[in-house]
C-alpha cells in the first residue's frame, strides 16, 4: 500500500461527508477515522463499511497520512470534503467548530 | 407566459408522489443506493461533495414573479437562503436533504415547476434565448417551440435512455444568445425566400472532452416540421450513437464518425416516415400555447424623466449604459440584472434577492424573469420610464452592479467547492479575477470580454467558447488551470485555442492581468474588443505576454 488510507463516504440522509472509525462508528470529523495502513484489513474494512447501505453512500477509501489530532487529507478534494466550500462558510467549517 | 393544463398539473403531481414513496422505500432500506440512484436522477436529485443538490428546470430559462418567489421560499424553508443560477438557464439547491426533497418538489409543483429530466440521458430542459418575446432583432418569439419540445420530450417513452445526455437550444434571432452551435440540436429561426419564418437545424455541437461547433443539417426547415424532425433527429442518435463508451456517446461524436452526410440522409428518411404518422394535433397544440406567450399589453409613457435620471446620476447613467438591450417595444428596455457582484459567488441569488426580483418583476416588467446561461437574471420588458425606480430598488438589494458583457460578468461552473466530478475549484478564481479589475478600475476601458471558467474537462462553465476560457485541473495533486483563447458561443462560435501550459491557483489571476493588459496595448483603438485583437492578431502576442520568460528565451 503507497499510501495509508481511510473509508469515507456520503451520509444517507444528510449527503455530507463521513468517515469510518475503528469502532465501527461514521464520524463527521476525519481526525476521528480509522487510519488503515494494511492493504488487507483496508478490505475487510471496506465490506464492512460497504454493508451499511442504510447510512453511507458511495464508500471508497482515499489517501490520508497520520496528524497530530488524528488522520489528515493529502489530497486537496479531501481537504475540502473536512470543511466545505471556500465561497462561503457553510458545511463541516462552521458545524464541526 | 405558459401555465400548467390539467394533464401538466396531473403528470406533475404523480410524480412527486412517486418520488416521494421512493424516498421513504430508500430510507427505511427497502431500496438500495444501486437501484434508487437512476431514480434520483430522473428527478434531478444529485449526491455532491458536501451534500445533495437539487436542480430545477426553468423551462427555457423562463419564470414568472410567483414562480420567483417560491424559489426563495425553497430556499429559505429547505435549503441555506440561496440558490445558484446555472448555465442551462436552471437553479440549483446546493444542501437539500434527503427527507426534505419531495416537500421540495412538492412546493415546485404548486407553482407548475419540477426537476424532472434534469440529470440523466434524457433529452434536458430545453434553453433559449433570454431576450426571447423582447429583442429588437427577433423574428419570433422562440419559446412556444421551446415549451412543445418540452412537452413532446418530457417522458418521451423513446428517449429516456439515449446513448448520453441530449440537449436543444432555440433562439428566434440572429444574434444567437443562446450558444445554438454547441448544443446537440441548435435551432436558428430564419425566414426563407417567400419571407415565411422557420428554422436553420444545427446538430452535433457541444462542449465537455471533445468540444465541436455544431453543423447545420437543414438549412431551412418548416416551422410545422419542427417535432418530426427533431424525432427523426434523436432516433437516429438513439440507434447509431455508441453505447460502449461514455466519452463518445454524444451526437457530436456520432455526427464526426459517421459523417454529416450519412446523418442528413439516415434523418431525411426517418422524417419522411415520422411526417407520416403526424396528423397535425402538434401544430393544434403550438397554436394553444402560442397564446399563452401572446406579449403584454406594452405601455406608452413619457420618458424624458429616465434622460433626466441618466443625466443627473452617472452611478445610473453607466447601468443603463452596460446591463440594458434593445427591446421591440418603443420606449421600453430589457434589463439584465448582474448576479456577478466583484467577489461574489456567479449566479448565486439569496432568497431576499430572489424577492425583490419578483417584486420588481411584477410591478414593473409584466410579471416575467428569464435566467441567462450566463447566470444573470432578465427583466425583459421594463419601461423606461421604470427604470430609474427598478435600479433604485436593485441597488438597495445589492443588485445594481453595472457589468454585464464585461470581464467581471464571468461564467463559472460550482467548480471543486460543490461539484463531485471537479477536478479544480472555479469559484475563487472567478471572484478573485472579478475583484481585481474593479481594484484597477479597468473593467470599462477593457469593454466586451467573455471570461469562462470550468472546473472541469466536462466544460459546464463554457470555457471553449470564452474570449478567455479557463479550465481548472488536477495535475498531480494541485489545482491547475489551463487557459484557452479566442472562443466564442455566438453565431461566429468557434472553439478557444489552448494558449499553452497550465498556471497554478496563485498563477492564474495574474495571468489574466498580463493577458488584459496586453491586450490593451495590442488593440488598435478602443473600438477593437479583445476577440477582435484576437482574431486579427492571431495567438502569438498574447502568449508572449501570458508567457513572458518563453518570449526572453526565443529572443536570446
Amino acid at each position: 500500500m503507497k499510501s495509508p488510507q481511510v473509508i469515507t463516504a456520503n451520509a444517507l440522509l444528510e449527503g455530507d461527508a463521513i468517515w469510518l472509525t475503528e469502532d465501527d462508528r461514521w464520524t463527521r470529523d476525519m481526525a476521528e477515522a480509522e487510519l488503515i495502513e494494511h492493504e488487507a484489513h483496508g478490505a475487510i474494512r471496506m465490506l464492512f463499511a460497504q454493508s451499511q447501505p442504510s447510512v453511507a453512500v458511495g464508500v471508497y477509501l482515499a489517501d490520508a497520512k497520520p496528524g497530530a489530532n488524528g488522520p489528515e487529507p493529502t489530497h486537496f478534494r479531501e481537504t475540502f470534503r473536512t470543511r466545505g466550500p471556500s465561497n462561503y462558510a457553510h458545511g463541516k467549517q462552521v458545524e464541526l467548530s | 407566459m405558459y401555465s400548467y393544463n390539467d394533464f401538466d398539473e396531473a403528470f406533475v403531481r404523480e410524480r412527486v408522489a412517486q418520488f416521494s414513496a421512493q424516498v421513504e422505500r430508500r430510507i427505511d432500506g427497502s431500496l438500495t443506493e444501486d437501484e434508487f440512484k437512476p431514480l434520483r436522477l430522473m428527478n434531478g436529485l444529485y449526491l455532491q461533495l458536501h451534500a445533495y443538490m437539487l436542480r430545477v428546470a426553468v423551462p427555457y430559462g423562463t419564470l414568472s414573479a410567483p414562480q420567483m418567489r417560491q424559489l426563495a421560499y425553497i430556499a429559505d424553508t429547505w435549503d441555506k437562503g440561496y440558490g445558484h443560477f446555472t448555465t442551462r438557464q436552471n437553479i440549483q439547491y446546493n444542501w437539500p436533504e434527503l427527507k426534505d426533497v419531495p416537500a421540495m418538489l412538492s412546493a415546485l409543483a404548486d407553482v407548475g415547476m419540477h426537476a424532472i429530466q434534469t440529470s440523466g440521458n434524457t433529452i434536458r430542459n430545453v434553453t433559449a434565448d433570454q431576450f426571447a418575446g423582447a429583442a429588437a432583432d427577433e423574428i419570433e418569439d422562440p419559446r412556444p417551440v421551446a415549451e412543445l419540445l418540452r412537452q413532446w420530450s418530457t417522458d418521451h417513452p423513446e428517449f429516456q435512455f439515449l446513448p448520453r445526455k441530449f440537449k436543444i437550444a432555440v433562439t428566434g434571432s440572429s444574434t444567437d444568445r443562446a450558444v445554438t452551435k454547441a448544443h446537440d440540436i441548435g435551432l436558428r429561426m430564419v425566414r426563407n425566400d417567400a419571407g415565411e419564418p422557420g428554422f436553420e437545424v444545427i446538430i452535433g455541437g457541444g462542449l465537455g472532452r471533445t468540444p465541436m461547433v455544431g453543423k447545420i443539417v437543414r438549412d431551412f426547415l418548416p416551422k410545422a416540421d419542427l417535432l418530426p424532425y427533431c424525432e427523426a433527429i434523436v432516433s437516429v442518435y438513439n440507434v447509431l450513437g455508441r453505447r460502449d463508451n461514455k466519452y463518445k456517446a454524444r451526437i457530436k461524436i456520432t455526427v464526426h464518425e459517421n459523417g454529416l452526410d450519412v446523418m442528413r440522409d439516415k434523418i431525411e428518411a426517418a422524417f419522411a416516415e415520422k411526417k407520416a404518422q403526424f396528423d397535425g394535433v402538434d401544430q393544434e397544440m403550438l397554436a394553444e400555447i402560442e397564446q399563452h406567450f401572446a406579449a403584454p399589453a406594452f405601455k406608452t409613457a413619457d420618458t424624458s424623466g429616465y434622460e433626466a435620471a441618466r443625466l443627473a446620476n452617472p452611478a445610473f447613467r453607466s447601468w443603463t449604459d452596460t446591463n440594458l438591450a434593445a427591446h421591440r417595444a418603443d420606449g421600453y428596455s430589457i434589463v439584465s440584472i448582474s448576479i456577478k457582484k466583484h467577489g461574489a459567488t456567479p449566479g448565486d441569488a439569496t432568497s431576499d434577492q430572489m424577492g425583490v426580483m419578483a417584486d420588481l418583476a411584477e410591478k414593473y416588467g409584466h410579471g416575467e424573469l428569464r435566467i441567462s446561461h450566463e447566470q444573470n437574471v432578465i427583466l425583459p420588458h421594463v419601461h423606461q420610464s421604470d427604470l430609474h425606480a427598478v435600479y433604485s430598488a436593485l441597488r438597495a438589494a445589492d443588485l445594481a452592479t453595472a457589468n454585464i458583457g464585461l470581464i467581471s460578468d464571468i461564467i463559472a461552473c460550482p467548480g471543486m467547492d460543490y461539484c463531485a466530478l471537479a477536478t479544480a475549484r472555479s469559484i475563487p478564481v472567478a471572484q478573485e479575477i472579478a475583484e481585481r479589475f474593479d481594484e484597477l478600475k479597468l473593467e470599462h476601458e477593457v469593454g466586451p470580454l467573455k471570461i469562462k471558467i470550468s472546473g472541469c474537462i466536462n466544460a459546464c462553465g463554457h470555457h471553449h467558447v470564452g474570449h478567455i476560457g479557463i479550465l481548472g485541473l488536477d495535475r498531480a495533486g494541485v489545482e491547475s488551470y489551463q487557459i484557452t483563447l479566442g472562443g466564442s458561443g455566438m453565431e461566429d462560435a468557434t472553439i478557444g485555442e489552448r494558449a499553452g501550459r497550465g498556471f497554478s491557483a496563485d498563477e492564474i489571476v495574474p495571468a489574466i492581468e498580463r493577458l488584459v493588459l496586453g491586450y490593451l496595448d495590442l488593440r488598435h483603438d478602443a473600438d477593437e474588443t479583445f476577440l477582435e485583437a484576437y482574431r486579427r492578431l492571431g495567438a502569438a502576442p498574447f502568449k508572449a505576454v501570458l508567457y513572458p520568460s518563453d518570449a526572453k528565451a526565443d529572443a536570446a
